[in-house]
Protein backbone atom coordinates (compact mmCIF):
# COMPACT_ATOMS: atom_id res chain seq x y z
CA UNK A 1 0.00 0.00 0.00
CA UNK A 2 1.22 3.26 -0.99
CA UNK A 3 0.44 6.39 1.04
CA UNK A 4 0.52 9.87 -0.47
CA UNK A 5 -1.33 13.52 -0.49
CA UNK A 6 -2.33 13.35 -4.02
CA UNK A 7 -2.21 10.59 -6.23
CA UNK A 8 -1.49 11.66 -9.88
CA UNK A 9 -3.32 9.30 -12.69
CA UNK A 10 -1.41 10.56 -15.89
CA UNK A 11 2.47 10.93 -16.00
CA UNK A 12 1.95 13.35 -19.03
CA UNK A 13 3.63 16.66 -19.34
CA UNK A 14 0.07 18.17 -16.78
CA UNK A 15 0.24 15.31 -14.13
CA UNK A 16 4.56 16.34 -14.23
CA UNK A 17 4.19 19.38 -13.84
CA UNK A 18 1.45 19.33 -10.79
CA UNK A 19 3.82 17.87 -8.77
CA UNK A 20 5.57 21.17 -8.71
CA UNK A 21 2.63 23.04 -8.11
CA UNK A 22 1.68 20.73 -5.26
CA UNK A 23 5.11 20.24 -4.47
CA UNK A 24 5.78 23.97 -3.30
CA UNK A 25 2.82 23.71 -1.45
CA UNK A 26 4.33 20.98 0.72
CA UNK A 27 1.87 18.34 -0.81
CA UNK A 28 3.51 14.91 -2.04
CA UNK A 29 2.62 13.14 -5.03
CA UNK A 30 2.47 9.82 -6.55
CA UNK A 31 1.95 9.59 -10.17
CA UNK A 32 0.23 6.35 -12.03
CA UNK A 33 0.37 5.76 -15.74
CA UNK A 34 -0.67 2.87 -18.12
CA UNK A 35 2.73 3.57 -20.01
CA UNK A 36 5.99 2.01 -18.62
CA UNK A 37 7.61 5.79 -19.18
CA UNK A 38 6.47 8.97 -17.86
CA UNK A 39 5.76 11.96 -20.67
CA UNK A 40 2.32 10.39 -21.75
CA UNK A 41 2.00 11.47 -25.72
CA UNK A 42 4.80 13.45 -25.67
CA UNK A 43 6.85 10.14 -25.39
CA UNK A 44 4.98 7.65 -26.56
CA UNK A 45 3.40 9.33 -29.70
CA UNK A 46 5.74 12.55 -30.61
CA UNK A 47 9.08 12.18 -28.91
CA UNK A 48 10.94 13.99 -31.51
CA UNK A 49 8.42 16.75 -32.69
CA UNK A 50 9.15 19.99 -31.61
CA UNK A 51 6.52 22.13 -30.16
CA UNK A 52 6.62 25.94 -30.42
CA UNK A 53 4.04 27.06 -27.97
CA UNK A 54 5.51 26.67 -24.45
CA UNK A 55 6.09 29.74 -22.98
CA UNK A 56 9.99 30.53 -22.67
CA UNK A 57 10.91 28.04 -25.06
CA UNK A 58 10.94 29.05 -28.92
CA UNK A 59 10.64 25.50 -30.01
CA UNK A 60 11.60 22.60 -27.71
CA UNK A 61 11.20 18.84 -28.88
CA UNK A 62 8.72 16.76 -26.77
CA UNK A 63 10.82 14.54 -25.30
CA UNK A 64 13.14 17.44 -23.81
CA UNK A 65 9.91 19.17 -22.63
CA UNK A 66 9.74 15.78 -20.71
CA UNK A 67 12.89 15.42 -19.09
CA UNK A 68 12.92 19.01 -18.14
CA UNK A 69 9.62 18.76 -16.37
CA UNK A 70 11.19 14.95 -14.96
CA UNK A 71 14.13 17.69 -13.75
CA UNK A 72 11.98 20.28 -12.30
CA UNK A 73 9.61 17.92 -10.05
CA UNK A 74 12.66 15.70 -8.83
CA UNK A 75 13.20 17.87 -5.58
CA UNK A 76 9.21 17.26 -4.77
CA UNK A 77 10.45 13.61 -4.89
CA UNK A 78 7.76 11.69 -5.88
CA UNK A 79 6.95 8.13 -6.70
CA UNK A 80 5.70 6.34 -9.83
CA UNK A 81 3.61 3.41 -10.45
CA UNK A 82 4.19 2.80 -14.57
CA UNK A 83 2.83 -0.07 -16.60
CA UNK A 84 -0.13 -0.19 -14.66
CA UNK A 85 -3.73 0.89 -15.23
CA UNK A 86 -5.79 2.66 -12.29
CA UNK A 87 -9.27 0.43 -12.36
CA UNK A 88 -10.65 1.58 -9.22
CA UNK A 89 -11.22 4.21 -6.95
CA UNK A 90 -12.99 4.50 -3.71
CA UNK A 91 -13.68 7.00 -1.49
CA UNK A 92 -14.02 6.21 2.77
CA UNK A 93 -16.21 8.27 5.11
CA UNK A 94 -13.07 10.39 6.56
CA UNK A 95 -12.43 11.59 3.00
CA UNK A 96 -9.39 9.49 2.12
CA UNK A 97 -9.49 7.95 -1.38
CA UNK A 98 -7.94 4.53 -2.41
CA UNK A 99 -6.83 3.48 -5.65
CA UNK A 100 -6.40 0.05 -7.49
CA UNK A 101 -4.60 -0.78 -10.34
CA UNK A 102 -5.04 -3.72 -12.56
CA UNK A 103 -1.55 -5.48 -11.40
CA UNK A 104 -3.17 -5.13 -7.73
CA UNK A 105 -0.86 -1.72 -6.04
CA UNK A 106 -3.41 0.05 -4.07
CA UNK A 107 -2.43 3.59 -3.66
CA UNK A 108 -4.17 5.78 -0.35
CA UNK A 109 -4.46 9.77 -0.55
CA UNK A 110 -6.18 12.47 0.33
CA UNK A 111 -6.45 14.03 -3.45
CA UNK A 112 -7.17 12.33 -6.57
CA UNK A 113 -6.11 14.17 -9.46
CA UNK A 114 -7.19 12.90 -13.38
CA UNK A 115 -4.70 14.17 -15.57
CA UNK A 116 -5.22 11.23 -17.96
CA UNK A 117 -5.43 13.07 -21.56
CA UNK A 118 -7.29 10.94 -24.03
CA UNK A 119 -7.23 7.71 -21.95
CA UNK A 120 -5.07 5.08 -21.16
CA UNK A 121 -2.80 3.62 -24.72
CA UNK A 122 -4.13 0.21 -25.05
CA UNK A 123 -3.04 -1.98 -28.27
CA UNK A 124 -4.85 -1.87 -31.05
CA UNK A 125 -6.87 -5.05 -31.94
CA UNK A 126 -7.33 -6.84 -35.20
CA UNK A 127 -11.26 -7.59 -35.80
CA UNK A 128 -11.60 -10.40 -35.97
CA UNK A 129 -14.49 -12.07 -34.58
CA UNK A 130 -14.13 -13.65 -31.15
CA UNK A 131 -10.60 -12.03 -30.50
CA UNK A 132 -11.65 -11.43 -27.03
CA UNK A 133 -12.22 -14.70 -26.18
CA UNK A 134 -8.63 -15.83 -26.45
CA UNK A 135 -7.01 -12.78 -24.87
CA UNK A 136 -5.11 -14.59 -21.96
CA UNK A 137 -5.59 -17.87 -23.59
CA UNK A 138 -3.02 -17.45 -26.36
CA UNK A 139 -3.67 -13.94 -27.58
CA UNK A 140 -1.57 -11.79 -26.47
CA UNK A 141 -0.72 -7.93 -27.45
CA UNK A 142 2.45 -7.06 -25.16
CA UNK A 143 5.71 -8.51 -24.66
CA UNK A 144 6.01 -8.81 -20.68
CA UNK A 145 8.30 -11.32 -20.61
CA UNK A 146 10.49 -12.56 -23.47
CA UNK A 147 10.51 -15.97 -21.23
CA UNK A 148 7.19 -17.21 -22.03
CA UNK A 149 7.49 -17.93 -24.99
CA UNK A 150 10.23 -20.07 -24.50
CA UNK A 151 9.88 -23.11 -26.57
CA UNK A 152 6.66 -21.93 -27.90
CA UNK A 153 5.26 -21.82 -31.63
CA UNK A 154 4.55 -18.34 -32.46
CA UNK A 155 2.81 -15.65 -34.70
CA UNK A 156 3.27 -12.37 -34.61
CA UNK A 157 1.05 -9.78 -36.74
CA UNK A 158 1.83 -6.67 -37.72
CA UNK A 159 4.34 -4.25 -40.07
CA UNK A 160 5.61 -1.68 -37.74
CA UNK A 161 8.98 -1.26 -35.71
CA UNK A 162 7.93 -3.37 -32.83
CA UNK A 163 6.42 -6.10 -34.59
CA UNK A 164 9.99 -6.34 -36.56
CA UNK A 165 12.47 -6.22 -33.13
CA UNK A 166 10.46 -8.86 -31.39
CA UNK A 167 10.35 -11.29 -34.60
CA UNK A 168 14.04 -10.72 -34.21
CA UNK A 169 14.59 -11.16 -30.79
CA UNK A 170 12.19 -14.01 -30.13
CA UNK A 171 13.33 -16.24 -32.71
CA UNK A 172 16.25 -17.05 -30.93
CA UNK A 173 13.79 -18.09 -27.50
CA UNK A 174 10.84 -19.49 -29.10
CA UNK A 175 10.52 -22.66 -30.94
CA UNK A 176 9.44 -21.24 -34.37
CA UNK A 177 7.74 -17.68 -35.11
CA UNK A 178 5.68 -17.14 -37.84
CA UNK A 179 5.76 -12.92 -38.81
CA UNK A 180 2.56 -11.96 -40.66
CA UNK A 181 2.50 -8.56 -42.65
CA UNK A 182 -0.84 -7.21 -44.68
CA UNK A 183 1.89 -5.41 -46.97
CA UNK A 184 4.42 -6.92 -49.65
CA UNK A 185 7.29 -5.37 -47.40
CA UNK A 186 8.10 -3.34 -44.04
CA UNK A 187 8.41 0.69 -43.53
CA UNK A 188 9.77 -0.04 -40.28
CA UNK A 189 13.64 0.49 -39.73
CA UNK A 190 15.25 -0.85 -42.56
CA UNK A 191 18.30 -2.82 -40.85
CA UNK A 192 15.17 -4.49 -38.90
CA UNK A 193 13.74 -5.18 -41.97
CA UNK A 194 17.16 -6.68 -43.32
CA UNK A 195 17.38 -8.87 -40.49
CA UNK A 196 13.84 -10.33 -40.79
CA UNK A 197 14.52 -11.17 -44.53
CA UNK A 198 17.55 -12.66 -43.62
CA UNK A 199 16.22 -14.93 -40.66
CA UNK A 200 13.40 -15.60 -42.90
CA UNK A 201 15.76 -16.67 -45.71
CA UNK A 202 17.48 -18.91 -43.71
CA UNK A 203 14.26 -21.01 -42.47
CA UNK A 204 14.91 -19.55 -38.97
CA UNK A 205 11.56 -17.70 -39.45
CA UNK A 206 8.77 -18.23 -41.47
CA UNK A 207 7.63 -14.60 -43.00
CA UNK A 208 3.80 -14.30 -44.77
CA UNK A 209 3.70 -11.38 -46.55
CA UNK A 210 0.47 -9.92 -48.38
CA UNK A 211 -1.31 -11.95 -45.84
CA UNK A 212 -4.12 -10.91 -43.75
CA UNK A 213 -5.27 -13.05 -40.69
CA UNK A 214 -8.90 -14.09 -40.63
CA UNK A 215 -10.04 -16.27 -38.15
CA UNK A 216 -8.55 -17.46 -34.48
CA UNK A 217 -9.71 -21.04 -33.82
CA UNK A 218 -9.57 -22.90 -30.53
CA UNK A 219 -11.57 -24.40 -27.95
CA UNK A 220 -10.95 -22.03 -24.61
CA UNK A 221 -7.36 -22.09 -25.63
CA UNK A 222 -5.99 -20.92 -29.27
CA UNK A 223 -5.00 -23.76 -30.93
CA UNK A 224 -4.40 -21.85 -34.21
CA UNK A 225 -5.04 -18.96 -37.28
CA UNK A 226 -6.72 -18.67 -40.37
CA UNK A 227 -4.76 -15.90 -42.72
CA UNK A 228 -5.68 -14.77 -46.51
CA UNK A 229 -2.69 -14.31 -48.86
CA UNK A 230 -2.95 -12.38 -51.61
CA UNK A 231 -4.34 -14.82 -54.24
CA UNK A 232 -7.35 -15.46 -51.49
CA UNK A 233 -5.79 -18.45 -50.27
CA UNK A 234 -6.83 -19.83 -46.69
CA UNK A 235 -3.88 -21.20 -44.89
CA UNK A 236 -4.01 -22.15 -41.08
CA UNK A 237 -0.96 -22.39 -38.98
CA UNK A 238 -1.13 -23.73 -35.45
CA UNK A 239 0.51 -22.18 -32.54
CA UNK A 240 0.89 -21.41 -28.84
CA UNK A 241 0.26 -17.52 -29.28
CA UNK A 242 -0.48 -15.20 -31.44
CA UNK A 243 0.91 -11.65 -31.27
CA UNK A 244 -0.65 -8.74 -32.85
CA UNK A 245 1.60 -5.82 -32.98
CA UNK A 246 -0.60 -2.82 -34.03
CA UNK A 247 0.96 0.20 -31.82
CA UNK A 248 -1.20 1.82 -29.01
CA UNK A 249 -4.19 3.77 -29.36
CA UNK A 250 -6.08 5.76 -26.50
CA UNK A 251 -9.11 4.90 -24.76
CA UNK A 252 -10.92 6.61 -21.78
CA UNK A 253 -10.70 3.13 -20.14
CA UNK A 254 -12.05 2.73 -16.25
CA UNK A 255 -12.73 6.22 -15.57
CA UNK A 256 -15.62 6.01 -17.50
CA UNK A 257 -17.34 4.50 -14.63
CA UNK A 258 -16.57 6.18 -11.53
CA UNK A 259 -19.70 8.23 -11.20
CA UNK A 260 -17.97 11.59 -13.09
CA UNK A 261 -19.95 14.05 -14.88
CA UNK A 262 -19.25 13.61 -18.03
CA UNK A 263 -19.64 15.25 -21.70
CA UNK A 264 -18.33 13.27 -24.62
CA UNK A 265 -15.63 11.56 -23.29
CA UNK A 266 -14.19 14.55 -21.18
CA UNK A 267 -14.23 15.60 -17.27
CA UNK A 268 -16.85 18.27 -16.58
CA UNK A 269 -14.68 20.72 -14.12
CA UNK A 270 -15.70 23.93 -12.16
CA UNK A 271 -13.11 26.48 -13.65
CA UNK A 272 -12.74 28.20 -10.12
CA UNK A 273 -10.45 25.15 -9.36
CA UNK A 274 -10.62 22.17 -12.23
CA UNK A 275 -12.61 20.14 -9.23
CA UNK A 276 -15.20 17.66 -10.53
CA UNK A 277 -18.41 16.42 -9.31
CA UNK A 278 -17.08 14.32 -6.56
CA UNK A 279 -15.28 16.09 -3.80
CA UNK A 280 -11.40 15.58 -3.84
CA UNK A 281 -11.33 14.72 -7.20
CA UNK A 282 -9.56 17.23 -9.71
CA UNK A 283 -9.09 16.76 -13.44
CA UNK A 284 -7.04 18.80 -15.20
CA UNK A 285 -5.09 18.57 -18.53
CA UNK A 286 -6.98 17.72 -21.79
CA UNK A 287 -9.00 14.91 -19.75
CA UNK A 288 -11.13 17.89 -18.49
CA UNK A 289 -13.54 19.86 -20.60
CA UNK A 290 -15.48 23.21 -20.16
CA UNK A 291 -16.94 26.62 -21.44
CA UNK A 292 -13.51 27.78 -23.63
CA UNK A 293 -11.39 24.48 -23.02
CA UNK A 294 -8.51 24.70 -25.31
CA UNK A 295 -6.19 21.37 -25.14
CA UNK A 296 -2.76 22.67 -25.10
CA UNK A 297 0.19 21.32 -22.75
CA UNK A 298 0.36 25.55 -21.65
CA UNK A 299 -3.83 25.48 -20.64
CA UNK A 300 -2.67 22.64 -18.47
CA UNK A 301 0.27 23.92 -16.61
CA UNK A 302 -2.26 27.16 -15.26
CA UNK A 303 -5.20 23.90 -14.62
CA UNK A 304 -2.57 22.08 -12.66
CA UNK A 305 -1.63 25.37 -10.61
CA UNK A 306 -5.01 26.15 -9.74
CA UNK A 307 -6.02 21.97 -8.75
CA UNK A 308 -3.06 22.58 -6.10
CA UNK A 309 -3.89 25.82 -4.39
CA UNK A 310 -7.30 24.10 -4.01
CA UNK A 311 -6.28 20.55 -3.16
CA UNK A 312 -3.87 22.11 0.00
CA UNK A 313 -7.64 22.22 1.70
CA UNK A 314 -7.96 18.38 1.72
CA UNK A 315 -4.50 17.89 2.28
CA UNK A 316 -3.62 20.74 5.09
CA UNK A 317 -7.40 21.12 6.49
CA UNK A 318 -6.06 23.14 9.70
CA UNK A 319 -4.21 24.96 8.04
CA UNK A 320 -4.47 28.99 6.24
CA UNK A 321 -2.52 29.15 2.99
CA UNK A 322 -1.08 31.86 1.90
CA UNK A 323 0.36 32.26 -1.92
CA UNK A 324 4.17 32.71 -2.51
CA UNK A 325 6.36 33.21 -5.24
CA UNK A 326 9.48 30.91 -6.14
CA UNK A 327 11.07 34.16 -7.03
CA UNK A 328 11.04 34.95 -3.06
CA UNK A 329 10.61 31.73 -1.64
CA UNK A 330 12.67 29.17 -3.61
CA UNK A 331 11.80 25.37 -4.49
CA UNK A 332 11.65 24.21 -1.24
CA UNK A 333 12.93 20.69 -1.85
CA UNK A 334 11.10 17.86 0.52
CA UNK B 1 -15.39 31.36 -52.29
CA UNK B 2 -18.85 30.79 -54.11
CA UNK B 3 -18.73 27.12 -53.96
CA UNK B 4 -19.60 24.33 -51.77
CA UNK B 5 -17.63 21.49 -51.69
CA UNK B 6 -19.83 17.87 -50.81
CA UNK B 7 -18.50 14.57 -50.15
CA UNK B 8 -20.16 11.77 -47.70
CA UNK B 9 -18.89 10.39 -44.70
CA UNK B 10 -19.97 6.91 -43.65
CA UNK B 11 -19.59 6.54 -39.12
CA UNK B 12 -18.84 3.25 -37.27
CA UNK B 13 -22.56 2.26 -37.40
CA UNK B 14 -22.60 2.35 -40.99
CA UNK B 15 -24.86 5.47 -41.42
CA UNK B 16 -24.02 8.01 -44.14
CA UNK B 17 -24.17 11.65 -43.86
CA UNK B 18 -23.69 14.16 -46.59
CA UNK B 19 -21.24 17.20 -45.48
CA UNK B 20 -20.96 20.56 -47.30
CA UNK B 21 -18.10 23.02 -47.02
CA UNK B 22 -17.55 26.21 -48.14
CA UNK B 23 -14.67 26.09 -51.04
CA UNK B 24 -11.31 27.98 -50.33
CA UNK B 25 -11.08 27.06 -46.55
CA UNK B 26 -7.28 25.89 -45.47
CA UNK B 27 -8.31 22.93 -43.47
CA UNK B 28 -8.01 18.44 -43.38
CA UNK B 29 -10.50 16.48 -43.55
CA UNK B 30 -9.76 15.39 -39.87
CA UNK B 31 -10.32 18.93 -38.64
CA UNK B 32 -13.30 19.47 -40.57
CA UNK B 33 -14.59 16.13 -39.26
CA UNK B 34 -14.04 16.77 -35.81
CA UNK B 35 -15.99 19.89 -36.15
CA UNK B 36 -19.16 18.25 -37.70
CA UNK B 37 -18.72 16.19 -34.49
CA UNK B 38 -17.95 13.18 -35.93
CA UNK B 39 -16.11 10.86 -33.34
CA UNK B 40 -12.53 11.54 -33.84
CA UNK B 41 -10.02 11.80 -30.84
CA UNK B 42 -7.56 13.52 -32.94
CA UNK B 43 -5.17 12.59 -30.37
CA UNK B 44 -1.77 14.05 -32.35
CA UNK B 45 -3.47 16.95 -33.89
CA UNK B 46 -2.65 16.33 -37.16
CA UNK B 47 0.91 15.04 -37.41
CA UNK B 48 -0.10 11.36 -38.87
CA UNK B 49 1.59 9.59 -35.59
CA UNK B 50 -1.90 8.45 -34.08
CA UNK B 51 -4.39 6.97 -36.72
CA UNK B 52 -7.73 7.61 -34.91
CA UNK B 53 -8.31 9.90 -38.25
CA UNK B 54 -7.97 6.65 -40.25
CA UNK B 55 -10.55 6.30 -42.57
CA UNK B 56 -11.44 4.16 -45.78
CA UNK B 57 -11.54 5.93 -48.93
CA UNK B 58 -14.61 4.10 -50.86
CA UNK B 59 -15.05 6.41 -53.79
CA UNK B 60 -12.49 9.02 -55.22
CA UNK B 61 -9.19 7.51 -53.68
CA UNK B 62 -7.68 8.87 -57.34
CA UNK B 63 -8.31 11.92 -57.39
CA UNK B 64 -6.70 12.90 -53.86
CA UNK B 65 -2.88 13.66 -53.49
CA UNK B 66 -0.62 11.20 -53.24
CA UNK B 67 0.02 10.23 -49.06
CA UNK B 68 3.64 11.14 -47.82
CA UNK B 69 5.82 8.53 -46.60
CA UNK B 70 5.09 9.34 -42.97
CA UNK B 71 1.50 8.76 -43.49
CA UNK B 72 1.97 5.51 -45.30
CA UNK B 73 4.53 4.53 -42.47
CA UNK B 74 1.43 4.65 -40.10
CA UNK B 75 -0.91 2.97 -42.04
CA UNK B 76 1.40 0.30 -42.40
CA UNK B 77 1.08 -0.18 -38.34
CA UNK B 78 -2.09 -0.57 -38.30
CA UNK B 79 -4.40 -3.81 -37.55
CA UNK B 80 -7.50 -2.67 -40.39
CA UNK B 81 -5.54 -1.28 -42.85
CA UNK B 82 -6.70 -1.90 -46.38
CA UNK B 83 -5.33 -0.64 -50.11
CA UNK B 84 -8.30 2.28 -49.67
CA UNK B 85 -6.78 3.86 -46.06
CA UNK B 86 -5.95 7.11 -45.31
CA UNK B 87 -5.11 9.50 -42.83
CA UNK B 88 -8.22 12.21 -42.80
CA UNK B 89 -5.19 14.78 -41.21
CA UNK B 90 -3.18 14.55 -44.40
CA UNK B 91 -6.07 15.18 -46.54
CA UNK B 92 -7.00 18.71 -47.59
CA UNK B 93 -10.51 19.37 -48.25
CA UNK B 94 -10.52 21.25 -51.41
CA UNK B 95 -11.89 20.30 -54.73
CA UNK B 96 -10.06 17.23 -55.10
CA UNK B 97 -12.34 15.30 -52.30
CA UNK B 98 -16.02 16.48 -54.19
CA UNK B 99 -18.14 13.60 -54.16
CA UNK B 100 -15.78 11.36 -52.05
CA UNK B 101 -16.93 8.49 -49.50
CA UNK B 102 -14.85 8.35 -46.34
CA UNK B 103 -15.48 5.64 -44.00
CA UNK B 104 -14.56 6.31 -40.12
CA UNK B 105 -12.16 3.62 -39.30
CA UNK B 106 -10.17 5.26 -36.44
CA UNK B 107 -10.22 4.24 -32.69
CA UNK B 108 -13.44 5.35 -31.66
CA UNK B 109 -16.19 2.76 -30.90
Amino acid sequence: MINTDICIIGAGPVGLFAVFEAGLLKMRCHLVDVLPQIGGQLSEIYPKKPIYDIPGFPAINAGELVENLRAQIEPFKPTFTLGEKVSSLDRSDDGTFTLGTTDGSTIQCRVVVIAGGLGCFEPRKPELENIEHFEGKGVVYMVKDPETFRDKKLIIAGGGDSALDWTIHLADIAKHVTLIHRNEAFRGAPDSAEKVAALAQSGRISLLLNTNIHAIQGNGVMKSISCVGREKQVTELEADFLIPLFGLSPKLGPIADWGLSMDKQAILVNTLDYSTNIEGVYAIGDINTYPGKLKLILCGFHEAALMAQSAFKFVYPKQKLSFKYTTVNGVNAF
Amino acid sequence: MDGMITFHVEDHTGSVQLVEIPEGITLSLMEVLKASEFPIPATCGGMALCATCHVEVKNGLDSLPPPTDAELDMIDTLPNATNFSRLACQIPVTGDIENALFVLKGSEQ
